[in-house]
């Protein structure tokens, strides 16, 4: 018999790493729920009593829907007794709390010096004249949204990008038209 | 009929990930299924040898032996060759511990990472896990913080802070209640090496958290991870629910009567937060703006209380001096910098990885030697040493050794350890623009030299590429830009990204179309 590759330690979740390691920050958006005040109310609710709560609301917020809707700013105040602009402030300050719905798959490319020494702003030029759109942009699909990073910490394998969460590194014009297309293939 | 099973390691890393890991794994399995071969996978941590990932290793009586790096399409190439019994093939490599580019190596806090199953406590222990918690708990606070004092480990973040006077600060103010946190927020470009010990060996982050917390008397930990480490939060979690299983962490600390544990929190995509302040106020649920310093974190840090806060690297480097000894942890290095650095190489070299050797290395050796030259076979131009706040070091400064008051005296940092090489088709005007626009990017906002200073100095460099006129001026007027910003920041954002601007200036004036006279305002 063949004892598969198991990667939780013992936890008895099982399944291919890079298909887990999405639950921990999905991106694909076919995954998102649609926004509904109930959700964004009882995820507050959980985790009030946290120390430092707003952070992990924001976080499940984003990761639940896909971004941080304008209209859960003021559920989460009053939740945590704060003032909608100090929520707000907290959205704005970071980057991975998106304000607008992604596309089904997100394209993270490297940008940072590492890749650009491997040709990165080659990469991010490629991959913007093929998905036709601009970094922080959506196909008029709705299939790509396409976003910068600062380091994925895959400097080893530069080009790094992260597709839906994969990482994938030594990226090629090629590889990433292969890797595009397939994603275009399942989706049809 | 199949022989005994056979053991085979493919890492789980990230990064070999990255390069096809799974797809390996995956592959390997099904080959063994259809020869009616036992096979038990491992999925180790990486080595850190990255230009021979995926690279898969198998178990022999004569040790490990790897082949690599390996394809979905070699596998069954691998399988005919028997490579399950260490079989000849030509992406063999021999025992990995005999491969010069780690044989040369002092691995201590990276000791287990590729060798163990990151996940597996038993594996931990097996290979000299806990035994340094085991000694700690028999000591006193101020005891095991004058270890760590004598041991002369200074914070690998950057900083260079010596750990066991921030340890002794949070042990001597009394509150009631004290807080570790371990900063995994390694947003350098070109650094790599915590991510690799939480994906690799999470245990060792794990037990020098635990011993920090007995040291100091605090019972609650927090490691703020970046959230571009998913694969990273994996590890960690999965070790932390089995360390808390066997009585490693929780209300009474293999029978000591110590408690503490540790919760992991995502950061969001802010370079900042690696700022100690900045991440303790996200850590508290607000933007992450830099605070000022007094009071020192050590005595008022997260939730206004005592905090400990050290990195990745710096916490993965205690339990081997409480293993080994301070005096055998002191005993390497050179000058005021002791023990071992963790050395990220990366950016256009033909052998990029992970090398832990003694300070004191030089960077030529690093980079020629362990590095092999760029991998486009173009000549070296240009190296970035500690992230996008390091310098640009020439070709004709190799010789300098890697150590804290070394890089200093160049007006460049050690950093994190983080090397990233360039090949000669680099633009060093276009580099030190990217340094500003970073800085623009990712600044908090708070002081204004960094927030208004960083966009200025792509203004003005903007003009310089264009080749405008008054050029004498603008150089002048990025002089004293740089000069606002060193010491006119709050934190180390907007306070070194003068460096790697002014370095590029003085190491490669021809890119800036410099001309005798320019630079009458820079220094």
């Amino acid at each position: 018999m063949v004892i598969a590759p198991t990667l939780d330690g013992g936890a008895g979740q099982g399944g291919p790493l890079s298909q887990r390691a999405f639950a921990v920050s999905k991106m694909v958006s076919d995954l998102h729920d649609k926004w509904d005040a109930e959700t964004v109310e009882a995820i507050a609710r959980r985790l009030s009593d946290r120390p430092g709560p707003l952070m992990l609301i924001l976080r499940e917020v984003n990761e639940r829907f896909g971004y941080v809707p304008r209209e859960s700013v003021p559920i989460i105040a009053r939740a945590l007794n704060l003032s909608r602009a100090e929520v707000h402030g907290v959205v704005t300050f970071y980057h991975d709390f998106r304000h607008e719905p992604p596309g089904r798959h997100t394209v993270r490319i490297c940008r940072a010096e590492s890749c650009q020494a491997m040709g990165a702003v080659a990469l991010a030029d490629h991959a913007a004249r093929r998905l036709g759109i601009g970094f922080g942009e959506t196909t008029a699909d709705g299939n790509f949204t396409l976003e910068p990073v600062y380091c994925l910490g895959n400097c080893a394998a530069s080009p790094a990008m992260m597709l839906d969460g994969n990482p994938h590194g030594r990226v090629t014009a090629q590889r990433f038209d292969r890797l595009i297309e397939s994603l275009r293939e399942n989706a049809r | 009929m199949s022989a005994e099973a056979a053991t085979v390691y493919v890492p789980r890393d990230s990064g070999a990930l990255s390069l096809g890991a799974d797809a390996v794994a995956e592959a390997i399995a099904a080959e063994a299924r259809a020869r009616g071969r036992e096979v038990r996978i491992v999925r180790n941590g990486s080595r850190g040898m990255y230009w021979l990932e995926p690279m898969v290793e198998v178990a022999s009586p004569a040790g490990r032996l790897a082949y690599g790096p390996i394809a979905t399409a070699d596998v069954a190439s691998l399988f005919a060759a028997d490579f399950l019994s260490g079989g000849p093939h030509l992406l063999k490599l021999g025992s990995p511990e005999e491969i010069p580019y780690l044989k040369s190596q002092t691995r201590l806090t990276f000791a287990r990472v590729g060798i163990t199953d990151p996940v597996s406590l038993d594996d931990y222990v097996a290979h000299g896990g806990y035994r340094g918690l085991r000694r700690a708990l028999a000591m006193a606070g101020d005891q095991i913080v004058e270890e760590m004092a004598a041991s002369g480990l200074r914070g690998r973040g950057g900083a260079g802070f010596p750990a066991g006077i921030k340890w002794r600060t949070t042990l001597q103010t009394a509150a009631d209640q004290k807080y570790i946190v371990c900063n995994a927020d390694e947003g350098d470009s070109g650094t790599f090496a915590d991510r690799m010990i939480m994906e690799g060996d999470p245990f060792v982050l794990i037990e020098g958290m635990t011993i920090a917390a007995i040291a100091v008397g605090a019972t609650r930990g927090y490691i703020y991870l970046r959230s571009e480490y998913p694969h990273a939060l994996i590890s960690l979690n999965a070790a932390l629910d089995a360390a808390r299983r066997a009585g490693y962490l929780g209300n009474d600390i293999l029978g000591s009567d110590k408690a503490f544990d540790i919760e992991v929190r995502l950061g969001a995509g802010a370079y900042i937060c690696g700022e100690e302040t900045a991440m303790l106020e996200s850590l508290e649920g607000k933007r992450g703006m830099v605070r000022f310093k007094p009071p020192l974190p050590a005595i008022a840090g997260l939730f206004g209380k005592p905090t400990v806060v050290n990195n990745v690297v710096t916490l993965a480097s205690v339990p081997i001096i409480f293993d080994r000894g301070a005096v055998f942890y002191n005993a390497l290095g050179m000058g005021r910098s002791r023990g071992t650095l963790t050395i990220q190489l990366a950016g256009n070299v033909k052998r990029r990885g992970l090398i832990e050797v003694p300070f004191g290395v030089t960077l030529g050796e690093i980079v020629n030697g362990y590095g092999g030259g760029t991998a486009t076979g173009r000549p070296i131009r240009a190296v970035q040493v500690g992230g996008p706040l390091g310098a640009y070091f020439p070709i004709s400064l190799f010789d300098t050794p890697l150590d804290y008051e070394a890089f200093a005296a160049h007006k460049g940092l050690v950093g994190h350890g983080g090397i990233v090489v360039f090949d000669d088709t680099v633009d060093m005007a276009r580099m030190a623009r990217w340094a500003f626009e970073f800085c623009a990017i990712e600044s908090c906002g708070k002081c204004t030299p960094c927030r208004i200073g960083s966009t200025r100095g792509v203004e003005i460099l903007d003009r310089i590429i264009a080749n405008g006129r008054d050029r004498k001026a603008e150089f002048a007027l990025l002089g004293d830009l740089c000069e606002t910003l060193t010491h006119g920041s709050l934190c180390a954002l907007g306070g070194l990204t003068p460096l790697p601007v002014l370095s590029a200036i003085r190491h490669f004036p021809g890119d800036f179309r410099l001309e005798s006279g320019d630079l009458s305002g820079t220094n």
